[in-house]
């Protein structure tokens, strides 16, 4: 098997397995805070950094953790930096953290950051866990700007895109949307994507 | 022989939590006066809305008094009292209490009352209730706290300051019940506490110098 480039590692965490579009993972705050641009900028960037030093952190503690307790310490890891995350929101982004609330704790319990500390970080060296990191928190900060752009611009015309059946309409179209590019660029291709599945966890 | 890896993810476990203590520690150190500053800041924009028509003289912040607990207000911290003067009458005061039942951690607020002892406004300034449901107590989300303007201690009487639900006068939330509950009930004992401390309240001489360090 030969080892993923750098750019291959981009497409899979922004397209191919996007924690959002894909994995459909922490769905609970990509739909809930999603109603602005900014939310889901500041949402996903809060994410972003969670994911990458619970990576780097998970990796470089993988050889002395057994696997029984592995668990409880992810939990231990991720919630000390949601807790630092959230001090320094509320210390240099008081506006932000205000409307936030409380969904930067509940970085906690999106299960994309335990999911990448589970497959990846905790089977791979700290450079390549910290890229995984970067790579699937971009994908999904990316998705929730998309999506907090697209309510806040059709909020204007149709009121029901801000409230929560728009969050639901809205992931639903981007996922549509991903599917039909897919098909469309596999039809034109022939067979199969590259590197789909193929890269998957590993 | 069985003992042995036990101990070892014990002693891993207690490391781990070890480390990251230390790390949220620091960063509490790093940030907790900039925390402050910014809620102190917060609060102090808040002091307006809270005060809904009340002519406001730009020295409320400087009117500031803390009482020590306890205090017969709700919440067990120190509670902060603005005072707002017209001239020399006092007018109205401002409270910054907390309610410790909520449905999840203290919701802290502030209460503004009039010398006669109706409500101003009440304004929401943190809390940790369940977003889409309890989180309609604040300004930003719903008119809920809205109901509350005007309203004393004889308006309605005691017995009426409840939820619908409970037999009183004031709208529930759906699906949020303890939240306003312990709203509700905060403004109520705050406007007691007013009721029976009334010339101390605006006879307290504003905290010292020492308090503007923070």
């Amino acid at each position: 098997m030969t080892t993923p480039t750098l750019i291959d590692r981009f497409k899979t965490g922004l397209w191919y397995e996007n924690p959002g579009l894909v994995q459909l993972l922490g769905l609970c705050p990509l739909l809930a805070v999603t109603s602005t641009f900014v939310n889901g900028l500041g949402l996903g960037v809060a994410t972003l950094s969670v994911l990458i030093v619970s990576n780097a952190l998970v990796s470089l503690t993988r050889r002395w953790i057994r696997r029984e307790i592995r668990i409880p310490i992810y939990v231990l890891i991720i919630a000390s930096l949601v807790t630092c995350t959230e001090l320094i929101f509320k210390a240099w982004f008081p506006a932000l953290d205000r409307s936030l609330g409380i969904f930067i704790p509940l970085i906690v319990t999106n299960c994309a950051i335990v999911a990448r500390a589970e497959i990846f970080a905790s089977r791979n060296p700290v450079g390549t866990s910290i890229i995984d990191g970067l790579v699937m928190g971009t994908g999904f900060a990316l998705l929730l700007m998309a999506i907090g752009a697209f309510r806040e611009l059709v909020a204007m015309g149709w009121l029901l895109a801000v409230l929560p059946p728009g969050a639901f309409f809205s992931l639903a179209l981007a996922i549509a949307l991903k599917n039909v590019i897919d098909t469309r660029r596999r039809e034109r291709k022939g067979d199969g994507l590259p590197h789909r599945n193929r890269l998957l966890n590993r | 022989m069985a003992d042995t890896p036990v101990l070892k993810s014990g002693i891993t476990l207690a490391v781990i939590a070890a480390i990251c203590t230390a790390l949220v520690a620091s960063t509490y150190q790093l940030t907790h006066e900039r925390i402050a500053a910014n809620e102190q800041a917060w609060l102090e924009q808040s002091l307006q809305p809270a005060l809904s028509g009340l002519f406001f003289d730009s020295g409320v912040s400087e009117s500031r008094v803390t009482i020590p607990a306890p205090h017969g207000l709700p919440g067990s911290e120190d509670a902060v009292i603005y005072r707002v003067y017209s001239g020399d009458t006092p007018v109205a005061a401002l409270f910054v209490v907390s309610a410790r039942d909520g449905y999840a951690g203290a919701i802290r607020f502030l209460i503004g009352i009039d010398i006669d002892g109706a409500v101003t406004g009440v304004h929401v300034l943190s809390h940790r209730e369940t977003p889409g449901l309890g989180d309609r107590i604040e300004s930003s989300k719903s008119e809920w706290v809205k109901q509350f303007d005007g309203r004393s201690l004889i308006d309605p009487q005691t017995s009426g300051w409840k939820i619908k639900r409970d037999g009183g006068e004031f709208d529930q939330l759906t699906g949020a019940s303890v939240t306003p509950r312990a709203v509700i009930k905060a403004i109520r004992e705050t406007l007691s506490y007013f009721d029976a401390n009334r010339d101390t309240v605006f006879a307290a001489p504003p905290d010292g110098q020492d308090e503007t360090s923070e």
